[in-house]
């Protein structure tokens, strides 16, 4: 019983690593790009909507909104961070150097971006943890002895649905085919009448959504909020899109809830800390010995643009 | 000197050479987001190592250079199976590990951290300093230096030319080892004490950050950007905070404008030629 249990939350805990790391592997798929702000437009979901559910929206404009209003603005405000680093670190990526350090001045700036967003919601809030109140009382849901809890099963099957939907549209319309002819190469993809310029943000887009989403869920989730949430989902997405393979969308999902499930029997049975060996120590044999991940494609990574 | 300057004065000989040790591997084209781990080795071999045997100041910093060193050249091995964002992924697991490791052992102090009886002054990591930045200037003007530098622009042509492209790398992986667990000994030394959480993904980050706004063309990068990005905070004085949020500004400013660095090779020749009119450097 014992074991099932661990197994459940392992998937549950797995199922806000998914959008995340998804939004991880997405970028690097199609752009080669390791994004490293996506922590950051996590956390801002969360802090966002924290804020205007605490304060009303900015300048007096409103009362303090309900929850779901809260986090329909927080969501906003991280897809539109997003197209701000996609203005500023991604528009500048195309510059050639001609040498092996070339593909981390995007990198680097995205880093650049992740104390940015870090600092000013620390600037603005502080550092504590702020509780996030929704309606909802009890959130758990017993079955037999197993207790289930109902929105990370409600996360579970919403970030299926988004892989769902985005893998349907990377093979069937017609944006889908010029994300993948992107992906493939961006200057065939140019000859073929593929617009990159226009094609690159909706990759951001794509990204801040998938990240406020896992970001409201988790304020749901856990009813808190803090300026450094993001930092431990997102090394754990890195792992869990590394495992899965860097630019496969269904490797996430494997890789999400493998991290998951590694995670908490790791917690279970050696302790709370010894999490961070267990799964960056099966990060590294990974990337050693199978770089390409467990569905990875071996065409990623080879500096395309 | 007051106690506040000579403070200053010790975390940027830190930094500096930290820097160093993250510019030799930078140098030669491979980015290790893991200093922190490597940094980490040093300030707890340094640490265990006075606790136990109570040596002597320039021993334990020998000795915590050398397991850095030796720690560098190890992992260089499966680390050099990567490249490219992988390799950055590797290190930085790395780097985790090494902090999972140390949060985990009891006689590591665990999350609590060590204390040590031992320590040092001011002037010992102003030398320790000034002999790093000397050692790598030298080793950049050396055949070792051009090596690193062709292997860093072209790894498939410095191979052709005969540059032993495997042992260039796993010696700079050594060597920047050495540096990071120099730097981590004298922090140790310097501030008495170590716990695990100080060494931590931001470190890393930071790090590689001062190298690479600093620029990796040439030795000057590393003590620029160290420098910069350790002073400049201080002289704006500000809540902790908006420092960090202006450092996020400057850097994504620096690679809209100068991707490679704050000191290029250009800069450097246009300087000297302006200087002496008469000297022309080549490279």
């Amino acid at each position: 019983m014992v074991f099932t249990q661990q197994l459940v939350n392992g998937l549950m805990l797995g199922s806000i690593y998914i959008s995340v790391a998804v939004a991880f592997t997405l970028t690097i798929g199609i752009l080669n790009f390791l994004n490293f702000t996506i922590p950051a437009l996590y956390m801002l979901a969360g802090m966002v909507g924290w804020s205007v559910s605490y304060y009303g929206l900015p300048f007096g404009l409103s009362e303090p909104l309900g929850w779901a209003p809260s986090l329909l603005v927080g969501i906003t405000c991280s897809v539109l961070a997003s197209l701000l680093v996609e203005r500023f670190t991604y528009r500048y990526f195309k510059i050639k150097h001609g040498d092996s350090t070339e593909h981390a001045i995007p990198l680097v700036s995205s880093l650049g971006f992740l104390l940015i967003f870090e600092y000013a919601i620390l600037g603005a809030h502080g550092s504590e943890t702020r509780g996030f109140h929704t309606p909802f009382t009890d959130l758990n849901w017993r079955f037999a002895d197993l207790v289930i809890s109902i929105p990370q099963v409600t996360s579970l099957i919403l970030s299926l649905c988004i892989v769902v939907g985005l893998s349907f549209m990377l093979k069937k319309t017609r944006i889908g085919r010029a994300l993948r002819a992107t992906a493939e190469s961006p200057d065939t993809a140019t000859l073929m009448g593929v617009e990159v310029r226009k094609i690159v943000p909706i990759v951001f887009v794509l990204t801040g959504l998938l990240c406020g989403l896992a970001g409201s869920i988790f304020a749901v989730n856990y009813s808190e909020v803090s300026p450094y949430m993001g930092d431990h989902v997102g090394t754990k997405a890195i792992a869990a899109m590394v495992i899965g393979g860097l630019g496969s969308v269904w490797g996430a999902i494997a890789g999400g809830l493998i991290v998951g499930i590694s995670e908490t029997f790791s917690i279970h049975f050696f302790g709370a800390s010894s999490a961070q060996i267990t799964v960056w120590g099966l990060l590294l044999v990974l990337l050693i010995f199978r770089p390409n991940g467990l569905f990875g494609h071996n065409a990623i990574g080879k500096g395309k643009f | 000197m007051s106690g506040y300057l000579s403070g200053l004065i010790g975390i940027l000989g830190i930094n500096i050479i930290f820097a160093y040790s993250i510019y030799v591997t930078a140098a030669t084209g491979q980015l290790n987001l893991g200093g922190a781990g490597f940094q980490a080795i040093g300030a707890y071999s340094c640490a265990v190592l006075s606790e136990m045997f109570g040596l002597s100041i320039p021993f334990l910093l020998l000795l915590s250079t050398i397991i850095g060193a030796t720690v560098g050249f190890l992992v260089a091995f499966p680390i050099l199976r990567t490249r490219g964002v992988y390799m950055v992924l590797a290190t930085f697991a790395f780097a985790e590990i090494v902090a999972g490791v140390i949060l985990n052992s009891d006689s590591l102090g665990g999350p609590t951290g060590l204390v040590l009886s031992d320590y040092i002054e001011t002037d010992v990591i102003i030398w320790s300093t000034i002999g790093v930045v000397v050692f790598c200037f030298y080793l950049m003007s050396t055949r070792i230096g051009l090596a690193m530098r062709a292997v860093h622009d072209d790894e498939a042509v410095a191979d052709l030319l005969g540059v032993n492209r495997r042992a260039v790398q796993v010696g700079a992986f050594a060597i920047g080892g050495a540096l990071a667990g120099l730097s981590g000994g004298l922090y140790a030394l310097y501030f008495g004490f170590v716990e695990a959480q100080y060494f931590n993904a931001f470190l890393s980050i930071f790090v590689l950050l001062y190298v690479l706004i600093g620029g990796t063309q040439t030795a000057w990068g590393a003590l620029i950007g160290a420098s910069f990005f350790t002073l400049v905070p201080e002289l704006l004085r500000m809540g902790d905070d908006w420092r960090f949020f202006i450092f996020g500004v400057i850097i994504v400013v620096m690679m809209i404008w100068r991707p490679e660095g704050m000191v290029t090779r250009q800069a450097i020749d246009r300087i000297t030629l302006k200087l002496f009119p008469v000297v022309r450097r080549h490279g």
